[in-house]
């Protein structure tokens, strides 16, 4: 269904045309713009279940659904918007951008690219088929913790084949992204002369690549436990709950930082365009980058600090984790000292940008409260928790795609957007952000814990405001929707480089729109 | 793309498709490692007789130690014989525990100890339980089963409560009985 939607809603800037040309595409344009689109269609559908929470949550007792549906939402909307939404989205913007940026005619295995696109559609399918599978959709929570996964339906299955394909994707378009930036860049074009969102998407590549497996590994140890009487589990056969969890967190906190690191790389090139600066301290983003991604290894047990380890394991998680605020602040630093002084403007992706670099910040202040054992302990699966990490993967992650597309749609359709109404989407978005979450700090530190339909009524007020703004929250994104096909249908021609500061090739070297086949000549870089 | 590129290419996807193959090794290597950890630090060794060092008694101090029971399956019951009982650090202590099978057949179940608050799991040494083997019960049998501990006195000094319990597993092929069809 949504893959119908996918090619439906792509614009055409190609000479063949009908649905097989979606179908069997190899050109990178192509498949980055399904990828957004795939992705943009999931991010409704992940929208319309977090509606569905806020909505029984509007009010004390239980009114719309069902627990144990509710349950299902909360699961889902977790799968649904990490893998669904926000890494095709990531991965979209790769497809498009970095053959472009490195001056390469298109990915090293176009062919490849196909497969793992098309592998997607099928992945969101068994996802959202579940739903209808006897014994309802998964109620587990998006991290599957075991036991509850070994008990739940036949949606659970749906759920860990949906997430094997969605690896398989996201290891074979990181395969082409490692294999793309480290072999076909034009001559001249050293490594540490690469566009930073080429970097961070390099150093992406090589996280997923590690990552993925281990989650695949998770999930089907989890099937061979539901179905062919193995126990890695199971505490009936010796086997060992907690261990899901290791295992999990493992692939889980290197996740975190595939969200956030090519959402840091795409600001990394709006805020020298729009500050008219280079970027301050590229060789250190380079470097501070490469240790976030290295520490994201070494932590992953602080998402558990409860399941009774020593504390002398604690103390390290704590330690270990307080370090990643190191390199994190030095990135801070940078684009702070990026847009110092600048000449400033503020077009919708600048706005973006810097509600990025405020919102993700105090997300990243909140997880360092989190990370303090003692008061973990306490604010363990509360209402602090959904709020700190949706900072960081809504006004952090989100926010810098809604950067990039409106940075890059001149390239990608050769017609600019709605300036007034690209700001209307960004004060409406940053808003209703904040009054959706900011309030959720409240609830957790008042003790409100997460996924569960009902609360006691001291939370009613609160919670009543969070679900306004994320209503408001999800207009604006329909709004968004429309600003999008206005641009496409109606906009004004947007020229070869419309950003005064941007100076990589895609605006040095091509028309807008990019044509179909480009760099076929690599060019020189200096 | 010309050919080195492509052969340049080809090798790199070689490469990458083994590290990943690797890391999904890997995924599983966690299972034994995680195992093998538990092992050395000594986590998860809940089904083995401890050692008593301190035999020292306080008699100034008294702990309540609660004793629960949960049965995974719901086919028998397993009940602490006392719901409580206050207790010196250092005192040897035995409980019992009763099992009873309604079935018409024979199981076989194997019992998992926890305790709350966690921290204090370490100051309670089992030198005989119940847990440490697989129990076989037969059907309508009902079953004592002991468990005998000691409060290690070093328990830190805000402990006053302590939970004990127990939840039975069914081990998988343990039942037999000629009505099993």
């Amino acid at each position: 269904m949504e893959a119908a939607h996918a090619h439906e809603d792509s614009h055409d800037h190609a000479p063949p045309s009908g649905i097989v040309r979606y179908l069997t595409t190899t050109n990178h344009k192509d498949i980055g713009s399904m990828y957004l689109w795939f992705s943009f269609t999931m991010f409704l559908v992940g929208g319309i279940m977090a509606l569905t929470i806020r909505s029984e949550l509007f009010q004390p007792g239980l009114q719309l659904v069902r627990p144990e549906f509710f349950n299902t939402m909360t699961t889902l909307h977790g799968l649904i918007m990490v893998f669904g939404a926000i890494m095709p989205a990531f991965v979209g913007f790769a497809n498009w951008q970095i053959p472009l940026m490195i001056g390469a005619p298109d990915m090293a295995f176009p062919r490849m690219n196909n497969w793992s696109f098309w592998l997607l559609p099928p992945a969101g399918m068994l996802l959202i088929g579940s739903l209808f599978a006897p014994g309802g959709g998964p109620g587990a929570g998006w991290t599957m913790y075991a036991p509850l996964t070994v008990q739940q339906g036949m949606g659970m299955d749906l759920t860990i084949f949906a997430i094997h394909i969605l690896g398989m994707s996201s290891i074979m378009g990181s395969i082409n992204i490692v294999t793309t930036i480290l072999n076909m860049r034009a001559p001249g074009m050293t490594l540490m002369k690469m566009p930073l969102f080429v970097w961070t998407w390099l150093i992406t590549a090589y996280l997923l690549i590690a990552v993925m497996p281990v989650l695949a590994g998770a999930v089907t140890m989890t099937l061979t436990d539901r179905h062919f009487g193995t126990h890695f589990f199971n505490p009936a056969g010796g086997g060992d709950p907690v261990m899901f969890q290791h295992i999990f967190w493992f692939f889980g906190h290197p996740e975190v930082y595939i969200i956030a690191i090519p959402a840091f790389g795409v600001v990394s090139q709006v805020f020298p365009a729009f500050a008219r600066k280079p970027l301050f301290g590229y060789a250190s983003m380079v470097y501070a980058t490469s240790s976030i991604a290295i520490l994201s290894f070494l932590v992953w047990a602080h998402h558990m600090y409860t399941v009774g380890m020593p504390v002398e394991a604690q103390l390290y998680y704590m330690f270990a984790t307080m370090l990643i605020a190191v390199p994190t602040g030095v990135k801070v630093f940078n684009w702070v000292a990026t847009i110092w002084k600048g000449s400033l403007t503020f077009e919708t992706p600048m706005l973006f940008a810097l509600g990025f670099l405020f919102l993700f910040t105090l997300g990243g202040f909140t997880g360092l409260v989190l990370s303090v054992v003692p008061i973990d302990v306490q604010l363990h699966d509360t209402y602090y928790v959904v709020a700190h990490f949706h900072y960081v993967m809504v006004a952090g992650a989100l926010f810098s795609a809604f950067s990039g597309v409106y940075f890059w749609l001149p390239k990608w359709i050769g017609k600019m957007y709605d300036e007034k109404l690209g700001k209307i989407h960004f004060w409406t978005s940053i808003i209703f952000f904040n009054v959706a979450f900011f309030p959720q700090h409240f609830l957790g530190l008042a003790g409100m814990p997460r996924r569960i339909p009902d609360y006691s009524l001291q939370f009613a007020d609160f919670n009543m405001v969070s679900t306004i703004g994320a209503f408001g929250f999800g207009i604006s994104q329909v709004f968004f929707l429309y600003i999008l096909l206005k641009a496409i249908k109606s906009g004004e021609k947007a020229p070869q480089n419309p950003w005064d500061g941007a100076d990589t090739l895609e605006w040095t070297h091509l028309p807008s729109p990019a044509p179909y086949h480009s760099f076929e000549e690599a060019p020189q870089v200096k | 793309m010309n050919n080195e590129t492509r052969a340049n290419n080809r090798l790199m996807l070689k490469k990458l498709v083994v590290m990943s193959l690797l890391m999904f090794g890997f995924g599983y290597l966690l299972v034994p490692l995680y195992e093998k950890i538990c092992d050395v630090t000594g986590l998860n060794q809940v089904v083995k007789a401890d050692e008593l060092v301190n035999t020292q008694v306080d008699n100034s101090r008294l702990i309540t130690v609660e004793f629960d029971s949960n049965s995974r399956g719901g086919l028998w019951r397993l009940s602490a014989l006392e719901k409580k009982k206050k207790v010196h650090p250092g005192e040897l202590i035995e409980v019992m525990y009763e099992i009873h099978n309604p079935s018409d057949f024979s199981v076989t179940g194997q019992a998992i100890p926890s305790y709350g608050p966690t921290y204090a799991s370490k100051y309670i040494k089992k030198l005989d339980c119940f847990c440490f083997k697989q129990q076989e019960i037969l059907a309508g049998e009902t079953k004592k089963l002991p468990v005998v501990f000691v409060i290690d006195s070093d328990v830190p000094l805000d402990v006053h409560t302590i939970t004990l319990s127990f939840t039975i597993f069914e081990v998988e092929g343990g039942r037999t009985s000629s009505a099993e069809g």
